[in-house]
């Protein structure tokens, strides 16, 4: 290697960099991110004024299905809404729950699954068989059993406490809850198969036999080693998540209308794929968007994954 | 022997299973015969919860089912009237079965040989060619793809039936809609498993030894390379076997997948218990295989 | 990779070895809406449903093709008493089941006495409720099943009698429910007869094979009493679960017809209107919304009448269901028989939020925040329901000045919180069972299941009582007409927002004998293909 790194983080940093793409897409991520926090504020700022106006959401209007133009750069849809500002609006739900997902993933899968491999034995039958059960009682049941509990008994307690403005809120964290408990299970299973295999080899051995712990061992050795495919799982389950929730829409257990998320509004524009009229921007635009933010993921985590990997020279 | 116990175990996890989906299906709010209109009289809706038992305590209804599936039999579906759960499950399984079997093949077909080359062509165009098309796929959902794909080569082209299940060019469409869609998933395992494997020592000394590349990738690195892709085919396969609702849907196929989701949607109690069971079965009987295939694919995978 | 890709080349050589099934082409192929829950008249629910089960077995009467009129079906002619309480129907002499053996009064009996029988758990039981004894007999007050209003006085003699002068009773006897089905087929199949082969039929058809999700073979069914009229050797019947596969399968000419008001994309019927293989008609059906007039402040009949005031049904009809549906300002539809509804509530916001203001909330103030509750789109009702949602929200937002929040829940949920009143104002619709104002009307009885508004009027329940004993239709008619002014001008329970439209597709170069009605009535025997030949089928 021709530079000289000192630690670790930098080294890192500095493999990130050398990625093509990787701090591109991050930088693009990053704005994304700020326009999706920034938008819901701009335009409460600048209600009543023309602008607040054009990009509002939620206005009714006359122009049905209008094809994108300078007034409205993505078209409008069957209510004349600006499906621009939709889709501005949508992202937020959609990177929220995709993040969130990813997260729960991330941390319950990754350690469900090493421990699982790690230990081996009964431990590991236990747990990959409670994955079993989990993975196969029927998703839909288990969603709408859960939002509806859980519903029931939060819409009680936030009349008991008078906050029932808090019941929006209320319902896309149920939504997180329902998404996140189905997202993990594969990726226990993906984790606990490379960390069968990893476990017995030499360097893990090596560590073992100087006298280091399983926390140390899975922590420091074999959760690293797995971080590539880690990485590479997790930005395949963003978009299924994303895609996920328009499906839990569809059954009345996901965002509520009028609120939009990518997943909806992909969804009921791919409805109108037709042989005799297709409104090709309903499907077209928030597809485009969708695709586009999933490689920036996919670059970055790319970047990630050779930034960290312990195995690269 | 470890795979002998696994074979036993299952039994009390299926039991496990079945008691919790029974439990949870009725858990649900809303009934089977919560509908649009009611009977005249609430004595009709009485009489429709006591011909399927639903009147009696949860327990019992559970105990009763555990009888009639000791005979095979899964009960009546609730919603579909003339028909039994095992008839429904005997007419749509097949059909499943070939559409799920199809669509893997593709999937693997596909994503294998993609991934292998990404990761083999490491920021090479190969590499970013392939990672574009595998990202597209996992994107670009079946509910898009789909109806594209009718509109564009059977609508327009009039080269493929646009819907139904009969002929052997039925089956194209759809199956290719499915399987794309996994594919791009399985391309980007394959490539990640495969850039693990080319940093391995073995490779390295390989390599050194100046034995050719893709012989030595192929011979050695694939077995170990393909494991995250196997750990990930034992749910999938599942998964397709039993049926894909998007699909069946969009092609009218008369298969499993629309069964379980209308089933839950109806609160076909009994129909959705034996279609989960179903699903179990495979889906523990599939993951016994994955493992069983790593075991023999790395030497040093060990389970007890 | 060489063993997957053998593995894929192995599948495909199964699939295409194993797949094909040579079968004669139908003479019709139709799409019907989605699969029948059941094919047994005493347990179909669905419209869709019982267009299959009317072709296989006939009642005393059915409705023909034209108008959707009662006209004679098994039974040839009948008679009333002075009273007309008794009706005795005379059977016609050449009845046939399918498989060769006669139909008697006492099939029609058996039929009767088992979709009374609470074991056989109807639905429609109540349909036959209007007979002497008969609810009580399913109640369990009555053990004697003899007490019950109905007799066979010869093998072709089958005579009834009711509780009352009934208006509507020979529609009643063309519904599924009172079909004639076979006696020993369903001794020995049980719940699942119908899976039974051969299955005997009383009607024009009878079944080849039903394969679920797949398909419905019907063949002619040549002992049929009136087989020489049948037009079509052979039906398809294929289950179709979205307009948008309705759509792709007529559009390539592989079915022939699609007839379900669910079967037709909405967004495209601007289009689809114009063009000569598209027909629409009005339908006995209504789109309203339910006040949950236990709920504080909708107790109140102003506010109520000040939602139904500030509701533009016009801009529903021309900016969302496009089919040439008409704005509703009564609930039952208009075209229904020997009927005028009143002129209802129109559109006029100054005078809803007069009303508004007269109770309590002026220009909408302190006006708490309301829910509109409607079933998500899996509920099969072609995403319409949100959309009209979003406009009315809307609408009651400019014209009222109130907040209302929408609430979009999953079908069965919504069902069982309808019928739990654990609802402020939520969506529904009604399709008419026979025609007659009385299916629309009795909904809003104290005691109807179907009420679910939680509203209660003793002078609606008793103008309604009053109107069925009436045999005098004129006189019938004013009574009806008091019962629903109440509804839909004073007390406002429910508001009407539009009369669905019904559509057809067929191009009438290629099928004949398809009549528009009110019923959507278009009995299988009447259909035929104009130009002889199968139907194409790409992919052949």
């Amino acid at each position: 290697m021709p530079e000289s790194p000192n630690s670790p983080g930098q080294r890192a940093w500095s493999r990130f960099r050398r990625h093509r793409l990787a701090l591109p897409s991050a930088i693009a991520l990053a704005l994304l991110l700020l326009v999706v926090v920034l938008a819901p504020i701009l335009l409460h700022l600048a209600a009543g004024s023309q602008i607040a106006l054009r990009f509002d959401p939620e206005r009714l209007s006359d122009a049905q299905f209008q094809p994108p133009s300078a007034a409205h750069w993505f078209g409008t849809d069957v209510h004349g809404r600006d499906l621009f500002a939709r889709v501005l609006f949508g992202a937020g739900v959609s990177l929220l729950v995709g993040l969130v997902g990813a997260g729960v993933s991330l941390v319950i899968g990754v350690v469900w699954g090493a421990v699982a491999g790690y230990a081996g034995g009964r431990l590991d039958a236990l747990m990959m068989r409670f994955v079993d059960v989990l993975y196969s009682l029927p998703s839909i049941i288990l969603v709408i059993v859960l939002i509806t509990t859980l519903e029931g008994l939060l819409k009680s307690t936030l009349e008991k406490i008078h906050a029932p403005w808090l019941n929006d809120s209320a319902r896309l964290l149920f939504l997180f809850v329902g998404l996140g408990s189905v997202s993990w299970l594969n990726m226990a299973r993906i984790v606990r198969g490379q960390v069968l295999s990893l476990r017995s080899r030499a360097f893990v051995d090596a560590s073992r036999a100087m006298g280091a712990g399983p926390i140390h061992i899975l922590s420091r050795h074999i959760i690293p080693n797995t971080l590539g495919v880690v990485i590479v799982y997790v930005t395949l389950t963003i978009p299924a998540i994303i895609l996920y929730e328009s499906f839990l829409s569809y059954l009345g257990l996901g965002v509520q209308p009028p609120m939009a998320s990518w997943g909806s509004l992909i969804a009921e524009g791919a409805d109108q794929i037709n042989p005799i009229r297709t409104y090709w921007w309903l499907v077209a635009c928030p597809g485009t968007i969708l695709v586009a933010t999933l490689l920036a993921f996919n670059c970055l985590g790319d970047g990630l994954r050779d930034a960290w990997d312990v195995r690269s020279k | 022997m470890y795979f002998l116990k696994r074979i036993i175990f299952a039994l009390p996890l299926l039991l496990a299973i079945s008691f919790l989906t029974f439990f949870l299906v009725r858990v649900a709010p809303g009934g089977p015969f919560d509908r649009e209109r009611k009977p005249a009289s609430p004595e009709i809706e009485r009489q429709l919860q006591a011909k399927y038992h639903l009147d009696e305590p949860v327990w019992k209804q559970y105990l009763r089912f555990l009888g009639d599936l000791s005979h095979g039999d899964l009960g009546p579906s609730l919603k579909y009237r003339n028909h039994s759960v095992n008839d429904i499950i005997g007419q749509a399984l097949p059909v499943s079965l070939t559409l799920g079997g199809l669509a893997f093949g593709l999937a693997l077909g596909v994503g294998i040989p993609i991934g292998y080359q990404s990761a083999v062509r490491r920021g090479r165009w190969q590499d970013y060619a392939g990672s574009l098309f595998a990202i597209l796929m996992v994107c670009i959902p079946p509910f898009v793809l789909g109806p594209f794909l009718i509109l564009l080569l059977g609508i327009k082209c009039h080269l493929l039936p646009v819907a139904l299940w009969e002929s052997p060019a039925h089956t194209v469409l759809p199956v290719i809609a499915l399987g794309l869609y996994y594919s791009g998933r399985i391309a980007r395992l394959m490539r990640e498993g495969m850039l693990g494997v080319m940093q391995a020592e073995f490779i390295t000394t390989a390599r050194a030894k100046g034995l050719d590349e893709h012989t030595v990738l192929l011979r050695h690195g694939f077995r170990l390379a393909v494991i995250p892709v196997v750990s990930y085919c034992g749910p999938l396969l599942a998964d397709l076997l039993t049926g894909s609702f998007v699909i069946e849907s969009i092609f009218q196929i008369p298969g499993l997948g629309t069964f379980l989701v209308n089933g839950s949607l109806n609160r076909d109690y009994t129909l959705v218990v034996g279609l989960v069971l179903l699903y179990a079965v495979l889906l523990i009987a599939l993951n016994l295989l994955v493992d069983f295939a790593c075991a023999l694919l790395d030497r040093r995978v060990r389970y007890a | 990779m060489a063993f997957t890709s053998a593995a894929f080349c192995g599948f495909l050589l199964l699939i295409l070895t194993g797949c094909a099934r040579p079968e004669p082409q139908a003479d019709l192929v139709i799409a019907n809406g989605g699969e029948p829950e059941s094919l047994d008249p005493a347990i179909v629910t669905s419209y869709a449903d019982m267009r299959v089960t009317k072709a296989l077995f006939e009642g005393l009467l059915h409705l023909d093709g034209i108008d959707g009129r009662p006209v004679p079906g098994l039974a040839s002619h009948w008679e009333t008493s002075p009273d007309k309480t008794i009706y005795t129907f005379h059977l016609r002499s050449n009845l046939l089941w399918s498989t060769g053996e006669p139909i008697t009064a006492e099939d029609v009996y058996f039929s009767w006495k088992r979709a009374l029988d609470p074991a056989t758990a109807s639905d429609y039981a109540g349909q036959l409720f209007y007979i002497r004894k008969a609810e009580e007999f399913y109640t369990g007050t009555v053990k004697d099943f003899n007490e019950v209003g109905i007799r066979v006085l010869d093998p072709l003699t089958f005579q009834v009698e009711l509780n009352s002068p009934l208006a509507f009773f020979l529609d009643l006897c063309c519904f599924p429910t009172l079909a004639v089905v076979p006696r020993k087929t369903i001794q020995t199949g049980g719940d699942l007869w119908v899976s039974e082969r051969p299955l005997p039929s009383s009607g024009p058809y009878c079944l080849v094979y039903w394969r679920l999700n797949d398909r419905i073979r019907l063949r002619k069914n040549p002992a049929y009493w009136d087989a020489s009229r049948t037009r079509s050797e052979l039906i398809d019947i294929l289950p179709t679960g979205s307009p948008n596969v309705a759509l792709n399968l007529y559009e390539t000419g592989i079915a022939d017809i699609v007839w379900d008001k669910d079967l037709v994309p909405t967004e495209l019927l601007d289009v689809l209107k114009l063009r000569p293989d598209f027909h629409t008609f009005n339908y006995l059906g209504t789109y309203f919304y339910r006040f949950n007039v236990t709920h504080k402040p909708l107790d109140d009949p102003r506010i109520r009448r000040a939602f139904a005031l500030a509701t533009d049904r016009e801009r529903i009809v021309h900016k969302l269901t496009q089919g040439g549906e008409k704005p509703a300002h009564q609930f039952v539809p208009s075209g229904v028989a020997n009927y005028t509804p009143p002129a209802g509530l129109p559109f006029a916001p100054i005078r809803a939020r007069e009303l508004l203001a007269a109770a309590g909330y002026p220009g909408g103030r302190d006006f708490p925040t309301l829910q509109f509750t409607f079933f998500s789109s899996a509920g099969g009702a072609a995403k319409l329901q949100g959309k009209i949602a979003i406009e009315l929200q809307q609408m009651w937002r400019e014209n009222l000045g109130v907040r209302i929040e929408l609430r979009q829940i999953e079908r069965k949920i919504f069902y069982n919180a309808q019928s739990r009143l654990d609802y402020e104002i939520c969506a529904s619709s009604w399709v008419g069972d026979y025609n007659d104002a009385n299916t629309f009307l009795d909904l809003y009885l104290a005691n109807s299941g179907n009420n679910r508004t939680g509203w209660k009027n003793p002078r609606y329940d008793d103008l309604i009582h009053r109107a069925n004993a009436q045999t005098d239709i004129p006189a019938r008619a004013a009574l009806l007409r008091q019962a629903e002014t109440l509804l839909v001008e004073e007390d406002v329970p429910v508001v009407p927002i539009f009369f669905y439209a019904g559509f057809n597709c067929f191009d009438p170069k290629k099928v004949g004998g398809l009549h528009q009605n009110l019923l959507d009535e278009h009995p299988l025997q009447d259909l035929y293909r104009i130009t002889p030949g199968g139907g194409r089928k790409p992919g052949e």
